[in-house]
C-alpha cells in the first residue's frame, strides 16, 4: 500500500514538473527571452513540423509528410534555431519587427511515456495542445493550434527538449509566414 | 467602373516608369486578370513526381479554380475541373491519392479516368437513377468533368492552358526554355533528372499576387529585405550571407515580348571554374564537384546559362541554384493570393545528399524560411498601404534603368538590363497589358 502511494505520488510529481517545465518554456517565449529558451533545447534537438495532408478516414498513415524524406513547414536543429533567434535579434528581421504579441497556451498536458520510472525518470514523452495567438502591427491576427509531442530528457541543468514534433491543425497555412517558435 | 472603361494605358505607362496601384488591390481589376490572364496564359499547375502511378491524382489550381492533375492507364497527365457538372461539389476532396474515379458525394455522379470504362478522361460514367429517373435521357458523353484542353509535360513540370488557342507552351516559353532548363535538368547537365522533395508547401499571403512574380523576375534590388539574414549567415558553408559564391556574374535578363525575365547568367559556351558548395556537408559538396565534373564533359561546347531567380508569366516562379525551387501564386481576391513552393533534387542524388538540400531549402525558402518570411511582410503590407483613396492616386515608380537595356547575343529577343534594374517589371507589366487588352495569340505571340 505504501510502495503503491509513494508510485502514484512520484507521478503526480513528475508531471506537475514537466507541467511546469513546458510552462515556463512557454513563458519565455512570450517575454521574448529567445537565448534562455534555447537554453532549454538539447544540443541534438529535432523540431519538426510536418505538412498535413487531407486523406481518406482510412489512411491516417498518409496525414502527414514523411519526417526526413518529404518536404515539411519547420524542420530544424540546434544550428538553424539559433540562427532563428540570432535573427530576431539583428531588429531587421521584418516578418517580426516591430515585435510581435505572442501567447503561447499550452494544455492538455500528458506523459505517455517514462523512462526507466517516475522515481528517476531520465527521459520522458509528452503530449500536449497548443494555442499559439500572434498579433502584429495594429490588426493582424494569427491563430496556430495543433499538437505537439515532446521529449525531454534530463541533464545536468535540467529538463532538455531533444525531440519536439508539432502537429499544426491546418492544411494550408493560413498565415503568412512561420516566425514564431511553437 | 469596369476596366473596360478605364484605359489601360493610364493603369500601366511603360513610357513613364508608372504602373497604378489599382493593379494591385481593384476587385474589377482582379476579377478581369481571372478571365484575361488565368483563363487563357500556360500556368503551371504540377509536378509529374507527385503522380508516379498510373489513376494516381494530385488536387491543384489554376487561378481560383480546383482542379485535378491525374495519370492515365499509360502514364498520359490530365487536368480535370474539380466540379460536379451536376451542382458543382467538388468530386475530389483528397490533396492526393489513387483512383479510377471520382463520385460526387452530394448526389452520386461518378466519372471516371480508366480508358476500360471511359472513352475521356472525366467521362460520366455513372449516374444513379439513370433508368428510373432520367429514363435513360441523359447524354453522359456530353456531361463528363471539364478538361483542361492543353495540357503539357516538360521536364516532369506540368502546364495546362484554358484555352485551346493557346501556342505550343515551348512557343510560349521562347529562349526562356533555356533558364528554365537550368532549374529542371541533372546538375551534371543532363536533361530533366529533377524531382519534388515529398509535397508541396501551400500557404496564404494578404497581398496581391502579382507582388511575387515581379519580385523574382528581376528585382535585384531589394536587398534590405534580407539584411538580417545576410548578417546571420545561413548559407550551407559555414554560414557565411544566404548561399554560397555562385561564381557568376548576375544579370537581370528579360524577354520583351514574352513577358519572361530572370536574375541569371548570359549564355556562355564553357562551364566556369569549379566554386565549392555546401562545405557544411562533406558528402554534398563531394556531389556537387562530382556533377560539376560530369557537366562539364556532358555539355562539353554546348550554350548554357545559369539561373538565380526568375519568372514565366503571369504567376510561376523558380530559383536554379541554391535554393532550388518552383512557386505558384494563386489569385485568391485582390488583396491576397495562395502561394506554393515545391522544392526539386536530382532524381539519383544520394539520400545523405537530399537530405541536406532539403534541410537548406526549407531553411531558407518557404513560410518557415529565414530569407522567404521577409519577403511575405513587405508583400503585404505594400498592399495594405496601398488600399486607402488618397494612395490609390500615386502609381508606383518603375523608373529605374529605364532605356538602358541591349539586346543579347545568342538569346532571342532578350535585353539585358544589367545588374539592377526595373527593365523586367516594366515587362511584366507590359505583359499583363497586352493580356489585359484581350489581343489574340498571334498578336501575342508576334506572329502577325
Amino acid at each position: 500500500m505504501q510502495a503503491e502511494t509513494t508510485a502514484q505520488l512520484d507521478e503526480l510529481l513528475l508531471h506537475r514538473e514537466i507541467e511546469d517545465f513546458l510552462h515556463t518554456e512557454a513563458d519565455l517565449l512570450d517575454q521574448r527571452r529567445f537565448k534562455e529558451w534555447l537554453e532549454l533545447c538539447a544540443d541534438d534537438i529535432r523540431y519538426w513540423m510536418p505538412l498535413v495532408w487531407n486523406v481518406p478516414f482510412a489512411k491516417p498513415e498518409q496525414e502527414f509528410s514523411v519526417e526526413r524524406q518529404d518536404c515539411a513547414w519547420i524542420d530544424e536543429d540546434k544550428v538553424t534555431l539559433t540562427q532563428r533567434v540570432k535573427q530576431l535579434a539583428t531588429g531587421l528581421h521584418w516578418a517580426e519587427e516591430p515585435r510581435s504579441r505572442v501567447s503561447h497556451l499550452v494544455t492538455n498536458v500528458r506523459l505517455v511515456e517514462v523512462r526507466p520510472d517516475a522515481r528517476a525518470p531520465k527521459e520522458v514523452v509528452v503530449r500536449s495542445r497548443f494555442l499559439v495567438y500572434r498579433n502584429r502591427l495594429q490588426d493582424e491576427v494569427d491563430i496556430y493550434v495543433g499538437k505537439r509531442q515532446d521529449t525531454l530528457r534530463r541533464e545536468a541543468d535540467g529538463w532538455k527538449i531533444c525531440r519536439r514534433e508539432i502537429y499544426i491543425d491546418q492544411n494550408v497555412l493560413l498565415a503568412k509566414n512561420l516566425t514564431t517558435f511553437f | 467602373m469596369s476596366v473596360e472603361t478605364r484605359s489601360l494605358d493610364h493603369l500601366v505607362s511603360i513610357e513613364s516608369g508608372t504602373v497604378s496601384r489599382e493593379l494591385f488591390v481593384n476587385r474589377d481589376i482582379y476579377d478581369q486578370e481571372l478571365e484575361s490572364i488565368f483563363g487563357r496564359a500556360w500556368l503551371l499547375v504540377g509536378h509529374e513526381s507527385l503522380i508516379p502511378n498510373p489513376f494516381d491524382f494530385f488536387l491543384s489550381r489554376m487561378g481560383e479554380d480546383s482542379v485535378i492533375l491525374t495519370r492515365d492507364r499509360k502514364g498520359e497527365v490530365h487536368v480535370l475541373l474539380n466540379s460536379c457538372m451536376h451542382r458543382g461539389m467538388k468530386v475530389c476532396r483528397y490533396d492526393k491519392g489513387n483512383a479510377r474515379s471520382f463520385t460526387c458525394p452530394y448526389h452520386g455522379w461518378s466519372y471516371s479516368v480508366d480508358d476500360r470504362v471511359a472513352e475521356q478522361p472525366g467521362q460520366l460514367v455513372g449516374v444513379p437513377g439513370f433508368e428510373e429517373h432520367y429514363h435513360c435521357q441523359l447524354d453522359k458523353k456530353a456531361w463528363g468533368l471539364v478538361r483542361c484542353p492543353k495540357v503539357v509535360n516538360y521536364k516532369g513540370t506540368i502546364w495546362a492552358s484554358w484555352d485551346e488557342n493557346a501556342p505550343p507552351f515551348l512557343d510560349y516559353l521562347g529562349d526562356m526554355k533555356l533558364y528554365l532548363d537550368a532549374a529542371l535538368d541533372h546538375r551534371d547537365g543532363s536533361e530533366g533528372g529533377s524531382e519534388v522533395i515529398g509535397g508541396v508547401q501551400r500557404w496564404r499571403i494578404p497581398c496581391n499576387w502579382k507582388f511575387a512574380p515581379e519580385n523574382f523576375i528581376g528585382d535585384h534590388y531589394h536587398n534590405i529585405s534580407h539584411r538580417s539574414v545576410d548578417l546571420v549567415g545561413i548559407g550551407p558553408s559555414a554560414g557565411r550571407g544566404r548561399r554560397d559564391n555562385e561564381g557568376f556574374e548576375s544579370l537581370i535578363i528579360g524577354f520583351p515580348e514574352l513577358g519572361h525575365g530572370v536574375i541569371g547568367a548570359l549564355p556562355h559556351y564553357e562551364e566556369r571554374p569549379y566554386h565549392p558548395a555546401y562545405t557544411n556537408s562533406p558528402v554534398a559538396q563531394e556531389y556537387h564537384r562530382e556533377v560539376y565534373e560530369r557537366r562539364v564533359r556532358n555539355l562539353g561546347k554546348e550554350r548554357r546559362v545559369l539561373t538565380g531567380a526568375a519568372t514565366i508569366f503571369p504567376n510561376m516562379s523558380f530559383h536554379g541554384i541554391q535554393p532550388r525551387t518552383l512557386a505558384i501564386f494563386h489569385p485568391q481576391g485582390p488583396t491576397e493570393m495562395e502561394m506554393w513552393r515545391f522544392y526539386l533534387v536530382d532524381k539519383d542524388a544520394p539520400p545523405e545528399v537530399r537530405d541536406v538540400l532539403r534541410h537548406y531549402f526549407l531553411r531558407y525558402s518557404g513560410p518557415g524560411g529565414l530569407t522567404e518570411s521577409d519577403d511575405m511582410e513587405n508583400w503585404s503590407y505594400a498592399t495594405e498601404a496601398s488600399k486607402g483613396r488618397m494612395a490609390r492616386r500615386h502609381p508606383y515608380n518603375y523608373q529605374m534603368g529605364m532605356g538602358y537595356a541591349k539586346p543579347v547575343e545568342g538569346l532571342k529577343g532578350a535585353v539585358n538590363g544589367g545588374d539592377t534594374t526595373e527593365e523586367n517589371a516594366r515587362i511584366f507589366y507590359n505583359r499583363w497589358r497586352q493580356f489585359m487588352e484581350g489581343r489574340g495569340w498571334s498578336e501575342l505571340m508576334g506572329r502577325n
